[in-house]
């Protein structure tokens, strides 16, 4: 099913857009490392992949088009984050829900 | 059998420009799924025994040099900019800006792999190897395997700057400048999360 | 909406020219899977006299044919030979090549470049293979750690060649997928593409997500035999089991990668020789879909006993029922479509109706081992390898066999022996049930996998099985050069000569390059038997 023909018209963000989104980035990268000095046990890991997150979603949407691209494009950037995810927590419960057999 | 007729027989054939530019656009996001997993793998070993040695973790990545990992951080954002900047300035026509935008892409691409070189260098001098713990396991294997794709990016980048150069694409025709732009992306996002997961969090 | 200009060439097939540089540099979808065809049909002969060989072995209770790990070598070299370089690429790469742009009204696939690249990058991985034959690895097709890290054989290049083929499978699929997506003829929808299509979708979106977790778990064991890491062993701290999680995670949606194509065949041989639509048709459509989804859900139920822990083995458990829920409901709409319907017996018929029952136990014994407390006694033994042998063989094997007979005159533009066939199929089927069968009275027995040497009791039905390797072998032969004589010396085949409706068989046969004269209108979907259709021939 294929989209008309007027691909490259209206939905282009233009230079402004990208200087935007860069220096959020770059805001963030720096927040980063800044947050990274102190120390808030576990949820460190968090905030660190929230704001990778946000980057992450950012570069997907504006410098990847991803924003204006159709569903079909969407279904296949998100389904192999989801088949991640199952990777990753399916793993991770096996581990630790094992109990030493042999005492 | 006539053979001009045979001869003609396997032409290339044409797809409409629509389907073609939407079709190679969605086989490049299709591709960028299956990179996702790939490291995904390591992503998954990496959650698995961070959960289980986090002392391990929290002590060894202190041994990595921020720096580095930080200012590869810019460059890869910065490279990022000025990729889709690239792609903008096609879709207007503007050629030598282009390649311009593409080579100022490609120039931050090598000061990645020249920063990476000095880094493990430091890192070896540090008597730091795959084989010392997991975790420089992972670090090594993660970062080497990023470092593979910038190094095959950066040669996709160097073809298609090279036929932007010699005019081959304009306006209505850009497709491979986009697509291989989306590859960049790609490279800049897995290390967004690479950074912060070996370098900064204890 | 692609260009249908019409050239003189619509008369000449896409075997001219026949140069051979013509094909090595083809970007013709026909010339590349017909390519896929004949090498997967070697390793597949290769492979098969791999397996004769090791029921040679078992026919007695000792290794006095070859030692223990020779034998070890035998089944690591069938199990791999037979997975990743016949059975995954196979059906989806050969027939899924040929028949998607025919089936769909389009004259290639979206990048014909890259499928050619796609097959050549499958050679490269062959090659490799080849290879590592020279010091052949005794690990089992599912190099499971920590043995495959210690092992002085070589590892490394055998699995660094099913790493190279997984690129290829990852691009075929791509290919696929746009494919179906962007060149579907005008009024193609979703709703009147052949049910071979929607299969062939659903095993493309399995072959390019699963396919990159294995990549990278061959990587993982690659860079632990050569940099000496300890992500799977546990004196470094590391888990042997991550490799096997990371290893199912594809091997699991790999098994529906081996059959959801398949099914694709059967749906489309049913209804031609029932002359009847097909019963439930998006029930079917959609089950495939969902099969790929869940398949992602249930790798686990390969682990029950290798140390996970209960809490995951219940889990996956439970999730495996879900997967067989699809599948019967095929089974159900297959029958359902017999039903009635004006049956003709043909050998591509013989092997689809086979295929439903034999698949159908194959399936019941899967969901056996996946209800937990059974699995524990039957895991690792010869119950496990006639389960998987009865849904690849029984299921795959004969749906490709009758995809061969089917889509044959299409393919080669001749007609092959049907007697011969007939009697190659009963061969065929009879042989497969002695030799498989008795295997789930051995695996209840006690009896392991992967032993060159058993206690004497288990000897009666080792030797009715080899004596069944010895039928099926024999089938196998004659149906091989029944096919080969045909191709070499067989009648002319007409352009449709079993009244199929779908778009392949309106074209000549073989086809020309370009596929159509035209490309087609479509107004119906295919399955109009039994009642007048605007596009009946």
């Amino acid at each position: 099913m294929s989209n008309n023909a007027s691909i490259h018209e209206a939905h282009h963000p233009g230079p402004k857009t990208f200087i935007i989104v860069w220096i959020a980035l770059t805001v963030l990268a720096a927040l980063t490392v800044y947050i990274a000095q102190f120390h808030f046990g576990d949820w460190n890991v968090v905030v660190a992949m929230v704001i990778a997150s946000v980057k992450a979603t950012i570069v997907a949407l504006y410098f990847m088009h991803l924003k204006y691209e159709d569903k079909l494009t969407w279904v296949y950037a998100l389904y192999p984050l989801f088949l991640l995810f199952l990777l990753i927590s399916s793993t991770i419960m096996d581990v630790f829900t094992r109990v030493p057999t042999i005492h | 059998m006539d053979s001009t007729v045979a001869s003609h027989a396997e032409e290339h054939h044409e797809l409409d420009p629509v389907v073609e530019y939407e079709s190679s656009k969605l086989g490049m996001w299709l591709f960028l799924g299956t990179e996702i997993l790939l490291f995904g793998g390591l992503f998954a070993a990496y959650a698995i025994y961070r959960a289980r040695y986090p002392e391990m973790f929290a002590e060894q990545h202190r041994e990595l040099d921020v720096w580095f990992g930080t200012i590869n951080t810019f460059i890869l954002l910065f490279s990022s900019f000025t990729m889709a900047m690239a792609v903008w300035s096609i879709q207007k026509g503007k050629q030598t800006r282009t390649v311009i935008f593409m080579l100022i892409t490609i120039i931050c691409g090598l000061a990645f792999g020249i920063n990476k070189y000095f880094e493990y260098a430091e890192d070896f001098h540090k008597h730091l190897y795959p084989q010392t713990s997991i975790f420089y396991a992972l670090y090594y294997l993660m970062t080497g395997l990023h470092m593979i794709h910038v190094f095959v990016g950066l040669t996709i980048l160097s073809v298609i700057t090279y036929l932007t150069h010699k005019g081959k694409f304009n306006e209505n025709y850009n497709t491979p400048i986009e697509v291989g732009g989306l590859y960049w992306h790609l490279v800049d996002v897995i290390w967004i999360y690479l950074f912060p997961l070996l370098y900064l969090i204890a | 909406m692609s260009n249908g200009a019409a050239t003189e060439t619509m008369n000449v097939s896409f075997y001219e020219p026949k140069s051979i540089l013509s094909w090595v540099l083809t970007t013709d979808h026909k010339r590349i899977g017909l390519m896929y065809l004949i090498t997967i049909s070697t390793f597949f002969l290769i492979a098969g006299g791999i397996a004769m060989l090791m029921r040679y072995e078992l026919l007695t209770p000792e290794s006095d044919f070859v030692s223990p790990h020779t034998y070890n070598v035998l089944f690591t070299l069938h199990g791999s030979i037979m997975v990743f370089f016949f059975i995954v690429p196979g059906v989806a790469a050969s027939l899924g090549n040929f028949l998607i742009p025919l089936m769909i009204g389009a004259r290639d696939v979206a990048f014909p470049k890259l499928n050619l690249g796609s097959y050549w990058i499958y050679l490269v991985g062959t090659i490799i293979l080849l290879a590592a034959l020279l010091q052949p690895a005794d690990t089992g097709w599912t190099f499971y750690t920590p043995y495959s890290v210690k092992t002085g054989t070589d590892v490394i290049l055998i699995t660094f060649g099913v790493f190279v083929l997984g690129f290829s499978s990852i691009l075929t699929g791509l290919n696929f997928i746009v494919t179906i997506h962007k060149l579907r003829a005008p009024g193609m929808t979703w709703d009147r593409l052949p049910l071979f299509i929607w299969s062939a979708y659903a095993t493309s979106i399995l072959q390019l997500l699963a396919t990159p977790v294995v990549g990278i778990t061959l990587l993982l064991l690659i860079a632990e035999r050569t940099l000496d890491i300890g992500f799977f062993d546990p004196a470094k701290g590391g888990d042997p089991i991550l490799f096997q999680n990371f290893f199912w995670f594809y091997s699991h949606p790999a098994v529906y990668i081996m059959v959801i194509p398949a099914f694709g065949i059967i749906s489309e041989i049913i209804p031609v020789f029932s002359r009847k639509p097909i019963f439930g048709y998006k029930a079917i459509a959609y089950s495939s879909f969902a099969i790929a989804i869940i398949s992602f859900f249930v790798w686990m139920h390969h682990m029950f006993v290798s140390g996970i822990s209960q809490t995951a083995a219940a889990i996956f458990s439970f999730l495996t029922m879900l997967v067989a829920i699809p599948t019967a409901i095929k089974v159900f709409n297959w029958v359902a479509t017999l039903y009635k319907g004006s049956i003709s017996l043909e050998s591509p018929m013989l092997y689809a109706l086979s295929f439903i029952f034999l698949f159908t136990i194959g399936g019941l014994t899967g969901v056996y081992l996946g209800t937990l407390a059974v699995d524990v006694p039957l895991h690792d033994t010869y119950f496990v390898v006639a389960h998987m042998h009865y849904v690849m063989i029984g299921g795959t094997v004969f749906g490709f066999f009758g995809a061969l007979h089917f889509w044959y005159p299409k393919w080669f533009g001749k007609m092959f022996n049907e007697a011969v066939a007939k009697l190659a199929w009963f061969l065929i089927f009879v042989g497969f049930n002695v030799t498989f069968f008795p295997q789930f009275f051995l695996g209840v027995e006690g009896m392991p996998r992967r032993y060159a040497s058993y206690p004497p009791q288990f000897q009666t039905l080792h030797e009715i099985s080899t004596y069944g390797s010895w039928i099926l072998g024999l089938g196998i032969f004659i149906m091989t050069v029944n096919l080969i004589a045909g191709v070499i010396g067989g009648k002319k085949a007409p352009q449709n000569p079993y009244n199929s409706l779908s778009l392949e068989w309106q074209v000549p046969s073989p086809p020309p390059h370009e596929n159509f004269h035209e490309i087609p209108t479509v107004t119906d979907w295919t399955y109009g038997y039994g009642k007048k259709s605007k596009t009946e021939a």
